[in-house]
């Protein structure tokens, strides 16, 4: 979470991320109401936006960063701050700040076709969610609105809940890849190195969201040595 | 979305099913309590010396306001859909106490969400929902007030899509809910338009009603839209719309994309949602329904708001001249009639949304009054 608790620790975490080997950084931009998200994001999302930070101080962030690292960057913000910024002004000024992706969780593809349209166009990537509910219509919707990746959401319910390690992971993203190419990454849940390493085995990447901003805040002297396991996890099947 | 599109399907199959509708029919009758009467309101009138002035009593309705018309349509469609639980958001608790009262009488499990700071004002519903074998669980983030407790049932939605049905309290949030409960409680429109023709033999010249969410409002509206009838949404005026505190969402807000819809909001430069304040629980809210918006842009329903102060003084002149203590939220449309009855001739007719009653609101109003019950 972008600005939690300040976007100058933000900053020092992001090269953090780098140097322990992540691939790609999301960041999400604070919202009030942040719907798609459990308890550890939402206090998160509070503290940053008592800390000040908005949307257009995340792009800006961005852009400082950019001096310093050029690791991929993905923002998670909600349609509402995208909507009031303008959909075509953010589009621009992401784009030209650095973000390489952005995922807006309560904008379905079907009600986002200008927006996907302009983002494609601009080179920014969109990247939406599939969940075990999804109908093989929705996958092939989303399939094809997303690019960069695609977002598989391994359980019915909001960020941080319990991950069920089962097969059914494998078969789902197995009916995924009928309608696809793109990757396809897996998150909500994924919390220790064990399942870090058992989702990568299924797909082709992995997503740790709450299990890091948690840390981030109850105990970040060991941030640095979880991020390590993740990777070394990760890597111990290659 | 799977989930919304399910739900719509069995909402357009229900409207053909002759079974679900007889047995709603059937329910609205001998349990809710249906025809509501159409009262004129004799005293009121006289002492406001203009229109003629009706009142739909919804307050009437079983469990005290029109949620039941919704509510109970709503459970009765999940136990159809095969849904074993049903949730719902409340904010005063009215809608609460109806979706507690639809999954008792269907045998469901149910499960209502609540802002911290409205379990408190509003502390003898959550006993009643607690009575009618609900569980009701705190929601206390964010503002700890009806948003949030909305936010927090689509969440467990999301996760429970499976068992759950979601039994929305007002004409929000993503389709097909805006249609189904505008559908449920349109009922109110098509009484009132056979009363008053009944009574009068006329049509009225004003509809007037409170606008939360706005599903009252449409309640009563939607049946009238094409005809000459001048209509008047109230929104909570709060302290007044200066001081930022307030529920006006057309007065003080902008377009936005909230909870599954787009619509007038209550919002921040940077598209953040802003706390409200209005005296009614039920009208403290940072959105309106989104047909409301459209309604207005046409030109067909206009908005105003009354303050709180303005509530408070309809709220007990009508307690004085009917014995009718209306709702808060109620007061706020009989605060609008307090100022335009005056303005018309005594052939102008007037009916306003009665749409519950202030029981649940004597403890509050006292408190605000400095009284210690």
């Amino acid at each position: 979470m972008a600005g939690d608790p300040s976007l100058a620790r933000t900053r020092d975490i992001v090269l953090m991320f780098e140097e322990c080997g992540a691939d790609i950084v999301e960041l999400g931009v604070p919202f009030t109401d942040p719907i798609a998200d459990g308890p550890t994001i939402q206090r998160a999302s509070e503290r940053a936006l008592k800390a000040g930070v908005t949307l257009k101080k995340v792009i800006a962030f961005v852009k400082e960063l950019r001096k310093s690292t050029q690791i991929p960057i993905v923002l998670m913000t909600y349609y509402n701050p995208v909507f009031k910024y303008g959909e075509e002004n953010f589009i621009k000024d992401a784009k030209d700040a650095g973000v390489d992706g952005v995922i807006v969780p309560d904008l379905p593809p079907d009600e986002g076709e200008y927006f996907i349209q302009q983002s494609m166009k601009a080179g920014l990537s969109t990247i939406f969610l599939l969940a075990p509910t999804s109908t093989v219509g929705r996958i092939k919707k989303v399939v094809k609105a997303s690019k960069g990746f695609i977002y598989y959401v391994t359980i019915t319910g909001v960020t941080g809940a319990a991950l069920l390690l089962d097969s059914s992971i494998e078969t789902l993203v197995s009916e995924i890849r009928k309608y696809t190419d793109k990757p396809i990454a897996v998150g909500f849940g994924v919390s220790t190195p064990e399942e870090a390493s058992a989702v990568a085995k299924v797909s082709d990447g992995v997503i740790v969201g709450s299990a890091i901003v948690r840390r981030l805040h109850e105990s970040p002297d060991e941030l640095r040595n979880y991020l390590i396991s993740l990777r070394e996890a990760i890597n111990g099947l290659v | 979305m799977p989930a919304l599109k399910e739900l719509e399907e069995a909402f357009l199959r229900s409207k053909k099913d002759k079974e679900f509708q007889g047995e709603l029919s059937y329910l609205q009758k001998t349990y809710i309590g249906r025809p509501t009467p159409l009262y004129f309101a004799k005293r009121f009138t006289e002492y406001l010396g203009g229109a003629k002035v009706y009142l739909k009593r919804e307050d009437l309705a079983h469990t005290g306001a029109h949620k039941i018309n919704n509510a109970l349509a709503q459970a009765l469609l999940a136990k159809k859909m095969g849904k074993k639980r049903v949730i719902a958001e409340t904010g005063a608790g009215q809608h609460g106490v109806a979706t507690a009262t639809g999954a008792a009488l269907f045998g469901l499990k149910c499960e209502i969400y609540m802002g911290t700071e409205d379990m408190q004002r509003q502390a003898l519903n959550v006993f009643r929902m607690r009575l009618l074998g609900a569980k009701v669980t705190e929601v206390p983030v964010g503002s700890k007030t009806l948003k949030d407790a909305i936010n927090e049932a689509l969440r467990d939605w999301t996760t429970n899509v499976h068992t759950t049905h979601y039994v929305l309290g007002t004409v929000f949030g993503p389709h097909p809910f805006p249609v189904m409960v505008r559908d449920f409680q349109s009922i109110i429109g098509k009484e009132t338009r056979r009363q008053i023709l009944d009574g009068e033999g006329r049509l009225p010249d004003y509809l007037v009603a409170c606008v939360g969410g706005g599903s009252n409002a449409i309640g009563l509206f939607y049946e009238f839209l094409d005809e000459d009838i001048h209509m008047i949404g109230v929104e909570a005026g709060g302290r007044g719309i200066e001081t930022g505190e307030h529920a006006a969402r057309f007065a003080g807000g902008s377009i936005g994309v909230f909870q599954g819809c787009k619509t007038y909001l209550l919002q921040d430069e940077d598209g953040n949602v802003l706390g409200t304040h209005s005296v009614s629980a039920g009208l403290d809210y940072a959105a309106i329904g989104p047909e409301h918006p459209y309604l207005k842009d046409k030109g067909r329903i206009n908005y105003t708001y009354a303050t709180d102060d303005e509530a408070l003084s309809a709220f007990e002149l009508l307690s004085n001249t009917e014995g009718i203590i209306p709702a808060l939220e109620s007061a706020h449309a009989l605060a609008e009639v307090v100022k335009l009855a005056p303005k018309l001739s005594q052939e102008k007719i007037i009916i306003v949304n009665l749409s519950g009653r202030g029981d649940k609101d004597v403890q509050h109003v006292a408190k605000i009054k400095g009284i210690e019950l």
